[in-house]
């Protein structure tokens, strides 16, 4: 996507500590990812990967730490920085959160437009070429509750491209949907990937992890246990926890 | 006797109605009705929906502490009062001074009474809405105030449209109060004419008619509204 295509760092995550309450849920991560990466976050479930994923563009508040964002600590940004941050990193959510009172193209072109990024018929064209590329060209004027899960899913996803993210940030993208559905949503997210798209997945698809994968990362208890290329991460696990880990979803 | 009957019925009618034009106390009456209504809808709605949106904002961000304390005594003293004493002080009171139109005194009053109402009907409509569709909508850059209006309000709009119908409703037979400072609506028409005619059964039982015609009408509408809002959800 960008005209950059040197691996740098996009995102430097440092000492990042979140609390809720006296919960402690992340604590002190240290994290880098670089342009391109695909990075996929795996680990039992209330191990803090969601939140650490929410954490990256400020869905949670970090209680502590640093976050930087092409260079710029967002932690310490003001809304409104906040709010032009989030336009480049694209978030894909578990339930999908189209918005069900408007038309599949409306859910697509309604921030490109209503923040002034696109004109109505540069973010019809550009949703156009979304639809097409999400293969749902024929639902443009439906809406999201005549959608199955699997193409909500596949509008969420062109929902974040619309606005041309650097990153995209998918938590869970497949867990809430029917088995027979979750093929179709890897099979875009792949096809982002190999776009060249930096992508940041928690999931629970080990498949998708072995394919896609440049990086994978296991967390548990708030940390990153363990992370290697997926190569090494399935076929020759150290931590006990991983192994266990693996030993149970495999 | 039947005929005496029936001689009887056309005669009271034309006693009460078509004598000396008295059928306009009605008619008069009425548009002053629907005058006050229409606006202290309007008062109301824009008023509620404001404080719907400081409150849920206070609700689930913590913010706007000084306005929702504001907000929040509004509701207490606004629910706790009756509505006549209200509109008793707003004249006699607040407006004491003052030569200003009954009528403009009746909307605000009743406009300020219903906007409580309508405030906790809207507001309930946006706690229901998923976090998530928040969370959605700043995901995409879309800041709080955007978000409202673009992607909450709309939705919790439709889920609160029968309740907020039966506020319009409640606020439409509620203006039958306005006599209490001599505003001459639809029910105060119909009491001038049971003063002249001595006949209380004709006149009260008409402005009943109109009351229940009015609403049937109101309620029509909003099946309609209802209806052409549901098409955008269907599942």
């Amino acid at each position: 996507m960008n005209a950059d295509k040197r691996p740098h760092e996009l995102i430097e995550v440092k000492n990042l500590v979140k609390s809720f309450g006296e919960t402690t849920v992340l604590k002190n991560i240290s994290e880098t990812v670089k342009t391109g990466e695909k990075v996929v976050i795996v680990g039992p479930s209330g191990s803090g990967k969601s939140t650490f994923l929410r954490c990256l563009n400020l869905m949670e508040t970090p209680t502590s730490g640093e976050i930087l964002f092409e260079g710029n600590d967002i932690t310490k940004a003001h809304s409104r920085e906040v709010n032009l941050l989030r336009r480049k990193m694209g978030m894909v959510f578990q339930h999908f959160n189209l918005f069900p009172h408007l038309t599949i193209k409306k859910n697509i072109t309604l921030a490109p437009v209503k923040l002034k990024i696109m004109t109505k018929e540069e973010a019809d064209k550009k949703a156009d070429e979304l639809l097409e590329i999400v293969g749902l060209s024929d639902k443009a004027q439906q809406y999201p509750g005549q959608l199955s899960g699997g193409q909500k899913q596949r509008i969420a996803i062109a929902r974040a491209l619309a606005m041309n993210p650097d990153v995209m940030l998918f938590d869970e993208p497949t867990s809430a949907l029917d088995p027979e559905m979750v093929g179709e949503v890897l099979q875009l997210m792949k096809k982002l990937a190999e776009d060249g798209m930096t992508m940041i997945v928690v999931t629970h698809e080990m498949g998708f992890a072995k394919e896609v994968a440049s990086r994978v990362m296991f967390m548990a208890d708030g940390q990153i246990l363990e992370q290697a290329p997926p190569q090494q991460f399935f076929a020759s696990p150290e931590n006990p926890r991983l192994k266990e880990f693996l030993s149970k979803v495999l | 006797m039947t005929s005496f009957l029936s001689n009887s019925i056309s005669e009271k009618f034309r006693q009460n109605f078509i004598e000396d034009d008295r059928w306009r106390y009605l008619t008069d009456g009425l548009k002053t009705t629907l005058v006050i209504t229409f606006f202290a809808i309007i008062i109301g709605m824009i008023i509620g929906f404001i404080i719907a949106v400081i409150r849920s904002t206070h609700d689930r961000t913590g913010k706007l502490k000084i306005l929702n304390f504001i907000a929040k005594i509004y509701l207490t003293v606004i629910r706790g009062t009756p509505v006549v004493v209200q509109l008793l002080i707003t004249y006699f009171v607040i407006f004491a001074s003052v030569s200003i139109s009954k009528t403009f005194v009746a909307v605000l009053a009743f406009g300020l009474n219903s906007g409580a109402y309508v405030a906790e009907i809207v507001r309930s409509g946006i706690m229901s809405i998923d976090k998530g569709q928040l969370e959605a909508g700043s995901s995409l850059g879309l800041n709080y105030p955007r978000t409202m209006i673009y992607i909450i309000i709309p939705q919790a709009f439709k889920n609160v449209l029968p309740a907020l119908a039966n506020e319009c409703i409640v606020l439409l037979k509620e203006t039958s109060v306005a006599g209490y400072i001599a505003i001459e609506d639809l029910t105060k028409g119909g009491d001038i004419i049971r003063s002249i005619t001595y006949d209380a059964f004709m006149p009260l039982i008409a402005v009943a008619v109109i009351y229940l015609v009015m609403v049937m009408i109101l309620s029509w509408l909003v099946s309609k509204l209802e209806r052409r809002l549901a098409k955008n959800e269907r599942r």
